[in-house]
């Protein structure tokens, strides 16, 4: 048996005249985390993006244990439900309350009966520590609170992976530290994960592996410590000195207040 | 039974309400309003399904959506009215003059209709249909459970107003002939040249119930709202 979770080859994607992903292939194992970072623009979301095929790749293919996700016939709902995804802003469903956000997935998808949906979902709220909100509205709830509602909402389906798509940064910085913390939480625990973000100091905490990418294509990976403090290509050395000084300085900023 | 032919008229200045005549506007009321329920609801249920076919439909289903509201807001109700009802004969298909009205009017509000039910859907940011997809749900399952249930909840204002536009129009079903509440006035006006009392009577009916609707509505509204979709109020208060 494999222990292989995520497959990806040669990904290819363009809109228009710009090539977003030129060619991205890795393999994620299970309970291993991986921590997608480069410059904006890189084609990091639109990555996660293809491996759901919530964007449609132009070409490459991707495999879910031993399912192909990109394959002809391939029941895409299905594949989708054993992936938990993480927005950057969040995407609760406004109209339900924190408890049927958790829950809808396991009724309407997953249709189980509602008293053992009810039960999961509380369960996973219990998790990120919001058992206490279960009936507040995402309007009623800080950012991050929300995303902390997501991350539950995407557990509850008992996914093989995670993907997390820069969770962090739609969040106010004193926000920030409830999210990694579950997310950090959620690495010990052994969930698999694919994280794009640039908060280093999570990266460190948490991630088996880092893989830069730039212009659509995988510079550099590597452990976290390797990746950090020798890296083998100029790009890697400079963006990872600056994110550095911004996430790490932005830290220590949080502290003195 | 209240004696109505008996009673007193009432008096204001020089004009002269007859209390005879109000058993004949209430038979009138009751087909306005039976008239305006259906053609609303047979308005909502096409004009729901041509929203969604024109935001989510494609090829056929979708321009076909758009030329029938194309169609029906381009054309005045009276001619698709009179279509109905004096042009189907020659097919064939003979309606009766409730029918004929209910269909028309329903035909039509339901272009209007879709109109504010695309408005909302399409008001619904993307990351909601997005979540949805990601969470395993078809595109259809997503309609119904995410983007439905909020966009319901946003066409309630513009809603209202097209409820109580379709009231007062359903007073041209006169011209094919049916009673309702505007044809019954006419009618007892050409007998008695009380024109002025029994317009103004019926217009203060038509107020009364706009107003009722309204007051309905708003409660419906307040009702199922939820924080932070649509009225902002309370949604702000939170933050």
């Amino acid at each position: 048996m494999s222990d292989v979770v995520l497959r990806v080859e040669d990904l290819h994607k363009r809109y228009g005249r710009e090539e977003v992903l030129r060619g991205v292939s890795f393999t994620v194992r299970r309970g291993e985390v991986k921590v997608i970072l480069g410059p904006s623009g890189t084609g990091k979301s639109t990555l996660l993006r293809c491996i759901t095929r919530l964007t449609e790749p132009d070409r490459g293919r991707v495999w879910l244990e031993d399912v192909e996700v990109t394959g002809r016939g391939v029941d895409l709902n299905r594949v989708r439900a054993s992936i938990g995804f993480v927005f950057q802003d969040f995407n609760l469903f406004t109209h339900l309350t924190a408890l049927d956000n958790v829950r809808i997935g396991l009724l309407k998808v997953k249709k189980l009966p509602k008293d053992r949906a009810t039960r999961i979902a509380m369960e996973q709220l219990e998790r990120v520590g919001l058992a206490h909100k279960a009936a507040a509205y995402p309007a009623e709830l800080s950012g991050g609170q929300q995303q902390r509602v997501a991350i539950a909402r995407a557990l509850a389906m008992q996914p093989k992976l995670m993907l997390f798509d820069e969770p962090t940064s739609a969040l106010d910085p004193e926000l920030t530290g409830e999210v990694l913390d579950v997310m950090t939480q959620l690495a010990r625990d052994g969930m698999t994960m694919v994280v794009v973000s640039h908060e280093v100091g999570f990266a460190r905490a948490a991630a088996d592996e880092l893989i830069f990418m730039e212009g659509g294509r995988i510079v550099e990976q590597g452990p976290p410590e390797a990746l950090f403090t020798r890296p083998q290509h100029p790009r890697t050395a400079q963006f990872l000195k600056k994110i550095t000084a911004l996430y790490e300085g932005g830290g220590a900023l949080k502290d003195e207040r | 039974m209240i004696p109505w032919e008996e009673l007193e008229p009432l008096r204001l200045g020089s004009l002269k309400f007859d209390p005879a005549w109000l058993p004949q506007l209430g038979r009138g009321l009751l087909t306005t309003l039976e008239i305006t329920a259906l053609c609303i609801a047979l308005g909502a249920v096409l004009g729901l399904t041509l929203a969604v076919l024109r935001v989510y439909g494609r090829g056929p289903l979708y321009w076909l959506s758009s030329l029938y509201v194309q169609f029906f807001r381009g054309t005045p109700l009276l001619v698709q009215l009179f279509m109905v009802y004096y042009g189907l004969p020659s097919w064939g298909i003979v309606l009766s003059p409730f029918a004929s009205s209910v269909l028309a009017l329903g035909l039509n509000t339901a272009a209007y209709q879709a109109e504010y039910f695309r408005g909302a859907i399409q008001a619904i940011p993307q990351g909601q249909m997005l979540a949805a997809r990601a969470l395993g749900m078809s595109r259809w399952l997503a309609v119904r459970s995410i983007i439905l249930p909020q966009a319901l909840r946003l066409v309630i204002p513009p809603w209202s107003n097209e409820l109580i536009l379709m009231l007062k129009y359903s007073s041209i079903v006169y011209f094919v002939t049916l009673m309702d509440l505007m044809g019954t006035a006419k009618r007892i006006a050409a007998s008695n040249f009380r024109n002025v009392e029994v317009f103004l009577l019926v217009a203060l009916i038509y107020l009364g119930l706009v107003v009722a609707i309204s007051a309905l509505l708003r409660r419906l509204e307040r009702r199922v709202r939820v924080p932070g979709l649509g009225g902002g109020a309370e949604a702000e208060a939170h933050h």
